[in-house]
Order: structure tokens, then C-alpha cells, then sequence
């Protein structure tokens, strides 16, 4: 186990991490922004340094000042959460160079993965389904054009090296497909420094399913189950539950081995995660990208399965054996995660602002990792994440009803929340059948 | 005159209209971003933009003037 991991990151993550860390008596640094001096991370850390004004590019993107900050804490290792640096394979291998631990899969690991083009033609030649697509970046709007008219449409258009969703949309006709390619190359830019577009494929009524994989540090990669994470506006996701109402034992199976391979292609290392959309008309699965890194919803996975997934991550990144019994992985139960955003539940527009008010649910079977408490300032420098506010019960049935109860006792006030679409979500007929695909936002707030 | 207000507190990304062109109802003005999104703000109606509050990296705050459209 590392004697000190530094976080760079900030936020819920930032907390959830100095958690595990503390129990573990690993001693906890955290850098923070301008922005961020107020937050509880950074009073929770054994250690905090202040790295850089709010803007992230200057503060929890600035490689170097947070090289720094290790250096001067004596930080044994880094934890780069989700987001920001996680994927970022350079800053992985600058981390390594400088003597450091760095939590998480090897930067060649990350690389392969990085590049959703790459990642796709490895998981075709390591036996993983994938969605006909390119198999090289598509050069412009003619060529893509051409691509749409082979593959036929309607077609999905993406930043190969994205996330999050920025630069993605589905086009059912050409003169969309030409309008989305531009908007895609440009947000590609801007926000992941290519502008290299991936078409594939758009499966109409999918379920976004993940399967959770550990990396052992024997080399075994090992599946935790899987995430149903369907509940997205914009592509972002917005709701997770496990175990996922849309797969059965069989595709599980199927779905858990493909995650195994995939891991195994990549020599991969530590906590990650492999995306799928399986699609509700014939049932069959097609591989979406792997997220070498933890998870926002990472801890769903972790109230069904008993399994502390920062604590596997610290022992595999200093080679030591996993803290659970690897040949023995039963999950029991059912969790939901509800993430709390800072913004209108209707429109879905950010809301930044002071919060007034903040009070959490608590009681047998709630968790709540929150970023924030009462009195701190939500500003509009990072994504919108108050808390995830995370529920677990022996059935489906009895988690949504925890799920209601905590999302009618949990009070925020200052900035507006999602909270109101959770409660309607909750209650909607679609999810609470189960039977719900990545559509179902759009037809809860048409 | 209708005066366009800001709605939230955000980073103006892109200004896309420049002062004294005649906008159309529907228009993009102003491109703000505010928690890794990206918001238009858009023209509410036709008219000549007679003032564009705003510059390319400035921060706004809830209620601030962003344009002005006659």
C-alpha cells in the first residue's frame, strides 16, 4: 500500500478517495483550485496545496504544478479520479518517470483505450462485438457522407477522443450527418486537442450496460458485474442501477467474458470499465469504449458486491494481491445511483450558486458522496455534480422505494437541482418497469 | 427594445454577433459556458443588436446584461 497518495482531483471524488485512504491510514494529500478553497476535500486531506486559479487548465489539468505539488508533500502516488488528467496516458507516464506511483492502468493501457478508433479495431480482433464503423478517422464531411451511405443510417458520430459525451450526436439523413460531423470536429478540438471523428453504427433503443473489471497485479483481469447506466440526458448519464433489469444471466455471461478479454487485450491493471450498448430489439451486445479509470458510479458496484474499489485500486497499483476473495464475486442485492446536479429539472441547464440549505438522507442502505455541504459556493468553472446519492436493498423493488423516500428527504437550496426529475424518474412507469432505454429522459422531459 | 439577460452564472465562450447588425428571431448572439456546457443565447425577436454587453472570456453573473436588441 502506498505510504501517501496525492488526489488530483476535486470535488466528491476528491472526498471519496481521502475515505478510503484514511481508513486504510494512507496518508491523504489534496490540491485544489482558487475555486475550491472552501470545499470540504480540502479541509478532509491530511495535506492540501493550491495549485492554480479556477480555470482548470491552469489548476487540475496543470501537469506540472501538481508534479510540483507532489514533490513537496513527498506523495508516494497519484489517484487522478475521473475526469481531468485520469485518461490522460502523458501525465500517467510524467508520473511514473518522476519516481511516483500512478493509480491506475499502464499510460500504453490508457492510450489504446483513449483513441475510441483504436480501442474499437483491438476489441474486433480480440474477439469483442462492435457496431459496423470506421475502422481509421474520418477525413471530412464527403468521406463521412460516403461512410453513412454504406453503414446506412441512422448513424452515430463521435470524438474519438472524447468523453462525456461533447461532440456526439446521431444523424438520420445526410444533411444532418454533415452539420453533426462539423459540430463534432469542432468540440473535438476544443475540448480533447483532436479533431480525428469515429461513425458507427446508431442503434436506436439500446441500454447502456458497463461491466466493472479489475486488473489483478498477477496479471489475472477479473468482472465485477455490470452497471445499467441508461438514464442520460445529453449522453451524460444521470442514473445507474445494478444489477441492470435488461440483462438476464445469459447475456451477463457473455457480457462479463467479452469485459474480461477486452481487460486482457490491454494488459490492463487496476479499476476499469467496459461500455456496451446492448440492443433492446435483438438482445445482442456491441462493445462502446473502456474507461481506464474509476467510475463516477463506481459505487454501486461496491454496495452490492461488499468491495472497496479505491482500496483494490492502492494494493494492485503497489502489486499486492486484491482484498477479497477473487474466485468468489457474488453480488447480493440491488443499488441504484442518483446523481444530484446543480441544474434546472426541467431543462437541464446549469445552475451554479451558494447553497443554503443542505441537508442528506441517511439510514440503513443510503450513501451519499457529496461534494458539497452548506455554505459553499457552486461555481460554473466544473462539471455539475453535487453528490451521488447511492441506495441499496435486497430487491429492485425495495431500492426504488429508499430511492424515493431519500429523494424526498434530501434538501438542497441556493442552487436549483435535478432532484424534482429524480423524484418524477422514480416514479415514472418506464423505469420503474425496468423495461427503459437511453431514451427515456427524452421522454420523461419531451 | 428588448433587453437579453444572462440566466446564470457563466464564462462567455464565443461573442458570434457584432454590434449594429440586424438579427433575426432564433439567432445565436452569444455562446456562453457554464459547467462544461455550452449555452446560445439567442435573439428573441428581430432587430438591429444596438449593444453586445459582453467579450470573449468575461464572466457573467445571474441577471447581468449580455445584449440589446431595437
Amino acid at each position: 500500500m502506498p505510504a501517501s497518495v496525492l488526489i488530483a482531483n476535486r470535488g466528491e471524488i476528491a472526498r471519496r478517495v481521502i475515505r478510503t485512504c484514511r481508513r486504510l491510514g494512507v496518508r491523504a494529500i489534496a490540491v485544489y483550485s482558487e475555486a475550491d478553497a472552501e470545499l470540504p476535500f480540502v479541509a478532509e486531506a491530511d495535506e492540501a496545496v493550491l495549485i492554480g486559479p479556477a480555470q482548470a487548465k491552469l489548476s487540475y489539468l496543470n501537469t506540472g504544478a501538481i508534479l510540483r505539488a507532489a514533490s513537496r508533500t513527498g506523495a508516494a502516488a497519484i489517484h487522478p479520479g475521473y475526469g481531468f488528467l485520469a485518461e490522460n496516458a502523458e501525465f500517467a507516464a510524467q508520473v511514473i518517470d518522476a519516481g511516483l506511483t500512478w493509480i491506475g492502468p499502464s499510460p500504453e493501457a490508457i492510450e489504446q483505450m483513449g483513441d475510441k478508433i483504436r480501442a474499437r479495431n483491438l476489441m474486433a480482433s480480440a474477439g469483442v462485438p462492435v457496431a459496423e464503423g470506421a475502422t481509421e478517422p474520418v477525413a471530412d464531411a464527403d468521406a463521412a457522407a460516403a461512410l453513412a451511405k454504406r453503414i446506412g443510417y441512422p448513424i452515430m458520430i463521435k470524438a474519438a477522443a472524447g468523453g462525456g459525451g461533447i461532440g456526439m450526436s446521431a444523424a438520420g439523413d445526410e444533411q444532418s450527418l454533415r452539420s453533426g460531423f462539423e459540430t463534432a470536429r469542432s468540440r473535438a478540438e476544443r475540448f480533447f486537442g483532436s479533431p480525428a471523428i469515429l461513425l458507427e453504427r446508431y442503434i436506436a433503443a439500446a441500454r447502456h450496460v458497463e461491466i466493472q473489471i479489475l486488473g489483478l497485479a498477477d496479471g489475472r483481469v477479473v468482472a465485477l458485474g455490470e452497471r445499467d447506466c441508461s438514464v442520460q440526458r445529453r449522453h451524460q448519464k444521470v442514473a445507474e442501477e445494478t444489477p441492470s433489469p435488461g440483462v438476464d444471466q445469459e447475456l451477463r455471461e457473455r457480457m462479463l467474458a467479452a469485459a474480461i478479454r477486452a481487460g486482457e487485450a490491454v494488459g490492463y491493471r487496476g479499476a476499469g470499465t467496459v461500455e456496451c450498448l446492448v440492443d433492446t430489439k435483438t438482445g445482442e451486445f456491441v462493445f462502446l469504449e473502456m474507461n481506464t479509470r474509476l467510475q463516477v458510479e463506481h459505487a454501486v458496484t461496491e454496495m452490492v458486491t461488499g468491495i472497496d474499489l479505491v482500496e483494490q485500486q492502492l494494493r494492485i497499483a503497489d502489486g499486492l494481491e486484491a482484498s477479497f476473495d477473487v474466485g468468489f464475486i457474488s453480488p447480493s442485492g440491488h443499488a441504484l445511483e442518483l446523481r444530484i446536479y446543480a441544474e434546472d429539472p426541467v431543462r437541464f441547464l446549469p445552475s451554479p450558486g451558494t447553497i443554503g440549505q443542505w441537508e442528506e438522507p441517511a439510514g440503513a442502505g443510503i450513501r451519499v458522496d457529496a461534494g458539497y455541504v452548506a455554505g459553499n459556493t457552486v461555481t460554473p468553472h466544473y462539471d455539475p455534480l453535487l453528490a451521488k446519492l447511492v441506495l441499496h436493498a435486497a430487491d429492485r423493488a425495495q431500492a426504488l422505494t429508499l430511492a424515493r423516500q431519500a429523494v424526498g428527504s434530501f434538501v438542497v437550496t441556493g442552487p436549483k437541482t435535478n432532484l424534482d426529475f429524480h423524484a418524477d424518474l422514480l416514479n415514472s412507469e418506464e423505469f420503474g418497469s425496468g423495461n427503459y432505454d437511453t431514451s427515456v429522459v427524452s421522454r420523461l422531459r419531451p | 427594445m428588448a433587453e437579453i439577460r444572462a440566466e446564470m452564472v457563466a464564462n462567455v465562450w464565443k461573442v458570434v454577433a457584432v454590434e449594429g447588425d440586424s438579427v433575426a428571431d432564433g439567432d445565436t448572439l452569444v455562446i456562453l459556458e457554464s459547467m462544461k456546457m455550452e449555452i446560445p443565447v439567442v435573439a428573441e425577436g428581430a432587430g438591429k443588436l444596438t449593444r453586445l454587453a459582453v467579450a470573449e472570456g468575461d464572466v457573467i453573473q445571474e441577471g447581468d446584461l449580455i445584449a440589446v436588441i431595437e
